[in-house]
């Protein structure tokens, strides 16, 4: 028997990341970003649903997809969307994350997405204000809403997530969009393989349930999804690899690895790509292959899911 | 001369293994006698006497390393606050680091804390001298000069002397004068950046890790330069099974090694950092439970010498912040007993070797006459109920920062009267 469709709810008052979450509430959120994806493709893609409510984009760290996309989620549900950049607030004057957190909340936002290239900044944030925090991306932590897209795309495309073979490669260290992941696709049941060189692995990341490969003809093989992440180097501290060829080489995406994947295995991208060093440029643009540009499009349906369930609870007095 | 009587009292001395109820007799500024019948037959007219009902009297503890934050840090901690901490942490001696403002590594500095703990007038506060000037691992201080005015040791504090050839000659030059050299044994390269104990929290955290292998290696290192050298080497707050493990072969070599750790090591895992923190990030960091154990085992066979406190206050400004930006350090003057007695109460060590390693034993490597319960010895000395049940709480102790991450543990054994040179120099309030 089916089970009753279930509302989209979460656990926290925040989304600051995926580890914790279950299937039962991913499940329903994947479902109520569904709906937004039709209302995304009519030409009058706005609603009220957030009418007179308040969204506002803290980013500490640069970026333009993701603040654009929460952006537009928060326009297309009627909110009043106000972006703050750190290099436009008062930061760079000293002024503490507690302090920016206090001054935000007195402010009376109904959300707050919050990036910063600390890890653990967004929950010591949230800790402080009264108006759900989402979490914009935390240093190499987590970055919840990527990995929602994510599995949206992937069910989209495949009806599924559950017993498909996901390999996620290159960058896994200094990737929080593979560890949001990670939790997500085990949540859902897929099974994940982590591949890249030695020097770009978390320690003990088998511990997080994933098969770990440094051999990009062995670990794709068979695989359904493959996601590519970009080599960091802003957040590198000395060098991983010995050179940019040397890892497109052995590391970077093309036709002659993906070989080995199934024939109808789909390449992702979190973006910004690196074309050339960890993806094959054609490659990237093959539009039977890549769904890139759909991640885009569905992050935005995502994203009004997430302040949806989120930017309409009632703030306590 | 002022006489006071201390008896019936459980007399606990664990340099000598003596463990007997008693008196003790305090003459002026020292310990004049004491023993299981002392006053049999009474005390004699005219001198007063404190009935400790049973509560035990031990030497005051030795902290062999512990941060003030004075100079430079006042708003931290202040020598006269952090005197007041130990004095009822039952701490009658401490050590303090040169990682000063300015860095302790001329004479002035030590003149300057030995003047600002007179003026404090509570517990015995020492210093160690900065091992190379300005703590920058490169040029020698002057260690001779240096020992004269009162340094006990030289150390680069929590910095790494990395470079092996100014260790090398840091120890042969240090053995010239019999003087102990201190490392905080991790590797620098190994460690850059990292912000707790590598390993699977770390990852799920998306925090960067310092492998263990950091403080090994190093501690084998400055081994073979020990070997080299001849010299005292005293490796600071281990906190690795396979450091202790080190220390332990070289024990049995008969190097003249020594090493301490601190209560968080044995009392904590990187698992009470739990969600970023920032009370929980020390350095080195919180290790896992197998090293914990290790430390645990460390302390039983005595391969770990003393337990320090590694006192290191920080204000809220250094710790509510992003775990990565955090400072490191906790405090844990008031703390050091009752968290050492878990491992009593644990079963995992006893009594007696348990404060040996907060009492002799750190005496014996300073070269302090301290830390015993000795006719003639300075009346250096704790009154400790080793039963009472108490919470700690941060907002009680005295410590200037608040920075424990005990807060609201229980804990078992509390120091409720401390005496320095005879003097009592804390009682416990009991409102």
């Amino acid at each position: 028997m089916e089970p009753a469709p279930r509302r989209a709810a979460l656990p926290s008052r925040h989304l600051l990341a995926i580890q914790g979450l279950t299937a039962a509430e991913i499940t329903p959120l994947l479902d109520l970003a569904d709906g937004y994806v039709e209302q995304n493709r009519r030409p009058e893609k706005k609603s009220a649903l957030l009418r007179g409510r308040t969204v506002i984009n803290l980013f500490f760290e640069n970026s333009t997809r993701t603040r654009t996309s929460f952006e537009l989620a928060g326009k297309r549900l009627g909110a009043d969307v106000i972006n703050m950049s750190a290099s436009a607030s008062s930061v760079k004057k000293g002024e503490t994350l507690i302090d920016t957190a206090m001054t935000l909340n007195a402010m009376q936002p109904d959300a707050l997405v919050v990036r910063h290239p600390e890890s653990g900044a967004v929950k010591l944030l949230a800790d402080k204000v009264r108006c759900a925090v989402i979490n914009g991306g935390d240093g190499t932590h987590e970055h919840p809403t990527q990995a929602l897209l994510d599995a949206l795309t992937i069910r989209r495309r495949k009806g599924r997530i559950e017993g498909l073979q996901v390999a996620i490669c290159g960058d896994i260290l200094h990737s929080r969009v593979a560890r949001s992941n990670i939790h997500l696709l085990n949540a859902m049941g897929a099974r994940v393989r982590v591949i890249g060189p030695p020097t770009l692995m978390p320690t003990d990341i088998d511990r997080l349930g994933v098969d770990v490969h440094h051999d990009m003809r062995r670990g794709l093989r068979d695989c359904d999804i493959v996601m590519m992440l970009r080599l960091q180097t802003e957040r590198m501290q000395g060098q991983f690899v010995p050179s940019i060829r040397e890892y497109f080489h052995f590391f970077g995406l093309d036709y002659a690895k993906l070989a080995v994947a199934r024939p109808d295995a789909l390449i992702m991208h979190p973006g910004p790509m690196n074309r050339g060093v960890e993806i094959d440029s054609e490659l990237a643009d093959d539009i039977d292959r890549s769904v890139i540009l759909d991640q885009v499009e569905l992050g935005v349906a995502v994203r009004m899911a997430v302040l949806d369930v989120l930017a309409r609870h009632e703030v306590a007095p | 001369m002022s006489r006071t009587a201390f008896v019936n009292a459980r007399l606990l001395d664990p340099a000598t293994g003596l463990d007997a109820p008693g008196a003790l007799l305090v003459e002026g500024e020292a310990i004049s006698d004491l023993g299981p019948g002392l006053f049999a037959g009474g005390v004699p007219d005219g001198i007063p006497v404190v009935d400790l009902g049973g509560q035990a009297l031990l030497p005051g503890f030795v902290d062999m390393r512990v941060s003030i934050g004075e100079p430079g840090e006042e708003h931290k901690e202040t020598i006269l606050t952090a005197s007041r901490a130990a004095a009822a942490g039952g701490v009658t001696a401490m050590v303090c680091l040169p990682d000063t403002d300015p860095v302790i590594d001329d004479v002035a500095g030590i003149e300057f804390i030995a003047r600002r703990a007179r003026e404090a007038k509570l517990v015995k506060v020492y210093a160690y001298a900065a091992a190379t000037q300005s703590l920058q691992g490169r040029e020698l201080s002057e260690m001779g000069l240096l020992a004269e005015a009162g340094a006990l040791g030289f150390t680069d504090a929590n910095r790494a002397i990395s470079d092996a050839l100014v260790m090398r000659r840091a120890l042969s030059y240090a053995s010239t004068f019999g003087l102990l050299v201190i490392q905080h044994p991790e590797e620098p390269s190994l460690a850059a950046g990292g912000q707790m104990n590598a390993g699977e929290i770390a990852t799920r955290l998306g925090l960067a890790g310092i492998p263990r292998e950091a403080e090994v290696m190093m501690i084998e290192r400055d081994l073979r330069l020990v070997e080299l050298t001849g010299a005292r080497y005293h490796a600071a707050h281990v906190s690795t099974g396979a450091a202790v493990e080190a220390i332990r072969q070289a024990k049995r070599r008969g190097l003249r090694v020594t090493c301490d750790t601190a209560p968080h090591y044995f009392a904590l895992t990187e698992t009470d950092i739990g969600d970023y923190r920032t009370f929980a990030k020390v350095s080195p960091p919180l290790r896992g439970e197998m090293d914990r154990r290790a430390i645990v085992e460390g302390l039983a066979d005595g391969t770990i010498d003393a337990i320090a406190s590694d006192h290191r206050p920080q204000d809220q400004d250094s710790k509510r912040v992003p775990f990565s930006s955090a400072a490191h350090g906790v405090i844990g003057l008031e703390t050091l007993l009752p968290l050492t007695l878990e491992l009593v109460h644990n079963g995992r060590v006893g009594l007696l070797p348990a404060l040996a390693a907060l009492t002799c034993r750190p005496a014996e490597i300073l070269g302090l006459e301290a830390g015993r319960l000795r006719k003639g010895a300075p009346a250096d000395l704790a009154v400790v109920d080793l039963d009472r049940l108490w919470r700690v709480d941060k907002a009680a102790l005295r410590s200037k920062s608040k920075n424990s991450p005990f807060d609201g543990r229980p804990v078992t054994g509390r120091v409720t009267r401390t005496l320095v040179d005879g003097r009592t120099v804390f009682t416990l309030d009991e409102a």
